[in-house]
């Protein structure tokens, strides 16, 4: 394996360095994600001098990629299947059934690998890359399986991927057929996760969300951007994000932060609110309880790609939605079916579980009165339904079933 | 209780402190508070690692008996009977 030393800096973007979330504690840019100090979780630092060279005119003279914000992520473009700048779509029809005034959704499922995850894998797989890796591998509830398994194969990596074996059939096809080596575990996502900590810390391989995860994390921040410059750059009033891991959430707060100390945008306030399922609830129930610690759950229920037991980022989390005024709820499977259903029906957009989830919490915060009808709200749909056709099958089936006649379409009373 | 034996898997990061032994076995400790006990006085700085100012589990490290995160059973009281794997491991990771 090469040294980072022996690569030229310039293939580290405007990143310096990497800190301890913790305690502070710097080390150089490498493949660690861990202080060796006190276990906390170590976060990219950046060379503001350089972030400051990054203008509204130089990203929009970018490419319609993730890639226009280079200049504020810590690598380079080295692998690149052309992903982000996925729709912002408007929501007037979904807004009004829910009694709100402006609604946005942010659909990653337009993504090559139908998710955002492929985000995350643009920055991991080109870090990597940088820092000579040439094994791609990681832990997945299945999306990032996906984006792992496909960048590979986009860039010459080899990929090794590690997932629960109760899986959907959606996501192990999903990726399995990009070649590859696919691991089934049997157990848990937290399981699969335990494992690949563990083999990380024996073999030369790039584990995206292990010991290049301070880097694979940034490439979230690019959903946070893209939204800002797609409001014509400004930001929303408030966000709605699901929570697995919980870094999605802290990485948008991250980015509209950046945004606003850069001066890219006016730093106006907002509120972002958290999402998750009443099967896999570690965040919501510590948001509920008032505690700043999350305590581990065994996961249950059909939104599988949230399904983190022991979510890595979820005191970063509370603290985001704490900090910005938000809320963090959660809602029953048979709740999720029907934001799944209503998404669809009232915006042409199929979410997999982890939307349901999404549109079923937004739904309860309106409820509730925790999140303002009249404010300005961006959801994110984080991947695509078609990945998880078991969640509805049931319940989204043909009207009805006629003979191929005139007669038979007028006795079943299909003239609309 | 002298003959109980266990054995620890140790984490990259702390493997400086063990002469880079990724795994050592623990003698004559029936909980893992007494395993982490007789860890740092072989090893000495292992604890402080593993373990806040408070003497509690720091929040981002996970540590497992036999295969069971000791947070789903009595924490540092958890027991570790003889043959007993134990593994400590950063909880940083996935998403």
């Amino acid at each position: 394996m090469t040294s980072v030393l022996d690569r030229p800096a310039a293939q580290f973007g405007s990143a310096a360095n990497l800190v301890c979330r913790e305690c502070g504690t710097t080390y150089d840019l490498g493949p660690s994600h861990v202080c060796e100090m006190c276990f906390g979780p170590l976060e990219i630092g950046y060379d503001a001098d350089l972030q400051a060279l990054v203008t509204r005119e130089s990203i929009e003279a970018g490419p319609q990629t993730m890639w226009r914000y280079h200049g504020l992520l810590p690598v380079a473009p080295l692998v690149d299947l052309h992903v982000g700048m996925t729709r912002l779509v408007p929501a007037p029809h979904l807004a009004k059934v829910l009694g709100m005034r402006a609604l946005w959704v942010k659909d990653d499922s337009g993504n090559p690998t139908h998710s955002f995850k492929d985000r995350v894998v643009s920055v991991a797989a080109s870090a990597a890359r940088a820092l000579g890796f040439e094994v791609l591998s990681c832990a997945s509830t299945g999306n990032l399986a996906n984006a792992v398994a496909a960048a590979a194969a986009n860039s010459g990596l080899k990929s090794v991927v590690f997932i629960p074996n109760d899986l959907e059939a959606g996501k192990v096809v999903t990726t399995a057929v990009y070649g590859g080596t696919l691991v089934a575990v049997e157990g848990s996502y937290d399981d699969v996760n335990r494992l690949c900590a563990e083999v990380a810390g024996e073999l030369p391989w790039a584990f995206v969300n292990v010991n290049v995860r301070p880097f694979y994390a940034e490439g979230s921040k690019t959903v946070g951007y893209e939204i800002a410059e797609q409001l014509g750059w400004r930001l929303p009033e408030q966000v709605v994000i699901p929570i697995a891991s919980g870094s999605l959430l802290t990485k948008v707060d991250k980015a509209w932060r950046e945004l606003g100390k850069l001066g890219l945008v006016d730093p106006t306030s907002y509120q972002v609110f958290g999402a998750q399922s009443a099967g896999c609830s570690p965040v919501s129930s510590a948001f509920r309880a008032g505690h700043d610690v999350v305590q581990p759950v065994r996961p249950t229920g059909i939104a599988k790609s949230l399904n983190i037991g022991n979510p890595a980022d979820g005191p970063y989390a509370l603290d985001v939605v704490r900090r910005t005024g938000g809320a963090i709820d959660d809602v029953q499977d048979g709740e999720i079916i029907e934001g799944i259903q209503l998404l669809a029906e009232t915006t042409g957009i199929f979410a997999e579980t982890a939307g349901g989830v999404t549109v079923a919490t937004l739904r309860k915060l309106l409820a509730s009165g925790a999140l303002d009808p009249e404010a300005e709200t961006v959801i994110l749909n984080t991947g695509d339904g078609l990945k998880t056709l078991d969640a509805v099958e049931a319940v989204a089936r043909p009207t009805a079933t006629i003979r191929p006649s005139l007669d038979a379409f007028r006795e079943a009373g299909l003239g609309l | 209780m002298q003959d109980v034996s266990v054995s620890v898997r140790v984490p990259t990061i702390l493997r400086p402190l063990t002469g880079g032994a990724a795994e050592v076995s623990v003698d004559g400790a029936a909980t893992l508070a007494e395993v982490l006990d007789k860890l740092e006085a072989e090893h000495p700085g292992i604890r402080t690692r593993v373990l806040d100012d408070d003497g509690k589990l720091r929040r981002f490290v996970n540590v497992y008996v036999n295969d069971d995160d000791v947070r789903f059973a009595d924490g540092l009281r958890t027991a570790t009977p003889d043959g007993a794997s134990i593994s400590i491991i950063p909880a940083v990771a996935g998403g």
